[in-house]
């Protein structure tokens, strides 16, 4: 996915306006994730004055939540859920497959950049598991055949 | 011109609905027939997604599961005149699944596109508000107080009891809170609701604004859910635009605004109080209550905190009355609930039942049972803080109370099927770990009883004095039950300890644990229901 090079400014009016949003901090650090590719640590600063909260404060909130990052994920952002309904179809062996495949474990991003691993909780798809989220789209029922073709065929 | 449906939500997506779409589109220009696709919302048969239907005479007639690949065969078996092929599910209300239901709540799910506010008004949409209109407040608190409407986020609190409490309260601003944070595994109909019929989820969270003296609703989504934010904000414009929502909303004194706030991958944050901290901002850490958040909610101030389908209950209870809505049900339990069946089964979906329903019907008579086709091992029910339930106790009949009598939890109506080839102790495991990952670590049960429940049930699985870890991980469950905040350490003992009890071979081959009593899920120490206070 496509996001900007940091830039002070930018973030600053960004933050200006989720700062007139009621409790709009959570909103704020989605907006500048979907802009910048992540919460970036030089935002920090200038959410807490926006906000007027301490530092302290706003790392709390960013610490708290699995979605934030302080840099950016790979080109490609692969979930694959490992909640009990996704396990009940074999998401364990799913999981040891992708990451071998990928060279990767959960939470790893690879040194090229091309590819972030995550597990998710859940992606509301419980009736046709094991489910796999590739950039945000969702894919039903993956064997391990299945996600090498999803990824050979470039989802 | 042939009308053929083609669903938009996430479930007929992830298995290519959109490719299916194409395919047909260019199929019907190669051969010259003139097609219009209609994008309704699913009925919520997963299994046969993506379920296309054609229009034929009026009666629309299902072909299912299709893939693209499927396109070719089914024009030349002559699809668009219904003609036979070896997908056609005949007429879809005719459809065992769908015809065997009894849908009040997702009566309009799949009927037409998600978006089309005059198919909502022509399918009985928006009466319920319309007669709440003509109601004082009180009225319409009582009316859904009769109908025995209880929390269907899975605490099962009188949602009437609820609003009464936010009624009473002498303030001016109030807000409604719609919790659309479904993170159990096993739950996906708050998903299909907002996906497929989103002005149900807007009229009922109006309804409740009326009633309580409310203008302003926020709905807390979780950020798995992405097209349900941008179906609910195409929705909010439309209605709008149409006066159902915002200012002087039909042309009543009465205005109503709903703001969408997204979640950020927190598990804790569907507990309410989490959620009401999240919602203002902060980190997503549970409150003490009381104060009860209808008193002192989000920004301090009074605030209905209502599950997805709790609100979207509401429009046909203020439709065909509370009386209508509490025919449905047994005891305590009234009306219906969507179940959702998952996991490893071979017909998986959405299937609304009156409570009284029993697991076997839902799993074997919708279900199909497991899709492996290998025995059932166990059923989860109520998402992942409910207890594991084995194939030999499953006849109990759907109702709250019935399950926390068995020591078990209804909850959302999640039901996850597991077959013989689960390991029971990784599950246990896995409930641990997971508390770990999600804890919002205000209390010590839960922050540091989590960590040393996955420690304590490495090691038996290891086999490292199992005797000893076995009782201290009872211990240690029963700690976590008591002393608790929420319901996220409160409940994981459940799980663990269900799985310790009915299937202690998955753990240790120990002949002293196999052989011992079990102390552990069913004695008396455990039916420690879901607490919940408000």
């Amino acid at each position: 996915m496509a996001h900007q090079k940091w830039d002070k400014e930018t973030a600053k009016s960004l933050i200006q306006k989720y700062s007139s949003l009621q409790g709009g901090l959570l909103e704020c650090m989605h907006g500048l994730q979907h802009h910048f590719g992540c919460v970036a640590p030089e935002s920090m600063d200038l959410m807490a004055s926006a906000f007027n909260l301490s530092r302290a404060e706003v790392h709390g909130v960013f610490s708290f939540y699995h979605d934030f990052r302080s840099s950016p994920a790979g080109h490609k952002i692969i979930q694959i859920c490992r909640a009990e309904a996704c396990q009940a179809m074999g998401s364990r062996g799913l999981t040891a497959h992708v990451q071998d495949l990928l060279g990767l474990k959960l939470g790893e991003t690879s040194e090229n950049g091309n590819f972030t691993l995550e597990s998710v909780y859940c992606l509301g798809n419980c009736a046709l598991p094991p489910n796999v989220s590739v950039d945000g789209k969702l894919y039903a029922r993956v064997s391990p055949e299945k996600f090498n073709k999803i990824m050979t065929e470039g989802a | 011109m042939i009308n053929i449906y083609v669903p938009c939500d996430s479930t007929a997506l992830s298995v290519g609905a959109d490719d299916v779409v194409l395919e047909l589109i260019l199929q019907a220009d190669r051969r010259g027939e003139d097609i219009n696709i209609i994008r309704n919302g699913s009925w919520g048969m997963a299994y046969l997604e993506c379920l296309l239907e054609v229009e034929v005479d009026g009666v629309r007639i299902a072909y299912g599961p299709a893939l693209p690949e499927d396109v070719t065969s089914l024009f030349d078996a002559g699809f668009l005149g219904g003609g036979d092929h070896e997908l056609c599910q005949g007429v879809t209300q005719e459809i065992p699944y769908l015809k065997n239901q009894e849908r009040l709540t997702f009566v309009r799910c799949g009927l037409a596109s998600p978006l089309d506010i005059d198919a909502y008004i022509g399918n009985s949409g928006y009466r319920g508000l319309q007669n709440s209109l003509k109601m004082p407040p009180q009225a319409i608190v009582d009316e859904v107080s009769n109908s025995g409407l209880r929390g269907r986020g899975g605490a099962a609190f009188p949602t009437g009891i609820k609003w009464n409490t936010a009624l009473g309260a002498a303030v001016a601003q109030k807000y409604i809170c719609c919790n659309a944070d479904e993170g159990d595994s096993g739950t996906f109909a708050d998903r299909i609701l907002m996906e497929c019929d989103p002005f149900t989820l807007i009229e009922g969270m109006s309804i409740a604004g009326l009633a309580v003296g409310a203008d302003q609703g926020y709905i807390y989504l979780r950020s798995e859910y992405p097209l349900c934010k941008i179906m609910l904000e195409k929705a909010f414009k439309i209605a709008r635009d149409r006066g159902y929502l915002g200012q002087n909303i039909c042309g009543t004194d009465f205005s109503f605004d709903i703001e969408i706030r997204m979640g950020a991958g927190s598990y804790v944050c569907g507990e309410e109080t989490a959620m009401l901290n999240s919602l203002e901002g902060r980190r997503g850490v549970v409150r003490a209550k009381p104060p009860l958040p209808a008193i002192e909610g989000l920004f301090g101030l009074p605030t209905v905190v209502n599950n997805v389908l709790s609100l979207a209950s509401v429009p046909i209870i203020m439709d065909k009355g509370g009386d209508y809505y509490k025919d449905f049900g047994i005891g305590r339990s009234k009306g219906t609930i969507p179940f959702q069946i998952a996991g490893n089964i071979k017909r998986g979906g959405l299937v609304e039942k009156a409570f009284g329903v029993t697991l076997p019907e839902l799993i074997y008579d919708f279900g199909g049972g497991t899709m492996t086709e290998k025995p059932l091992k166990a059923v989860q029910v109520g998402g992942p803080l409910g207890s594991y339930i084995r194939s030999d106790g499953l006849d109990l009949p759907m109702d709250y109370e019935k399950f926390t009598e068995a020591g078990a939890v209804l909850g959302h109506g999640g039901i996850v099927v597991f077959d013989e080839t689960a390991d029971m102790s990784a599950q246990a495991e896995f409930a641990f770990d997971f508390c770990a990952v999600e804890s919002c670590g205000k209390c010590t049960p839960c922050r540091i009883g989590a960590v040393r429940g996955e420690e304590v049930i490495a090691k038996i699985r290891a086999g490292e004095n199992v005797e000893e870890n076995w009782h201290l991980a009872l211990d240690l469950c029963d700690l976590m039950e008591a002393g608790s905040l929420c319901a996220m350490g409160g409940m994981t003992p459940f799980p663990v300890k269900s799985a310790m009890e009915f299937f202690p071979e998955d753990f240790t081959d120990d002949p002293k644990i196999l052989a011992s009593e079990p102390k552990g899920f069913s004695d008396k120490n455990m039916p420690c229901a879901p607490k919940e206070t408000m």
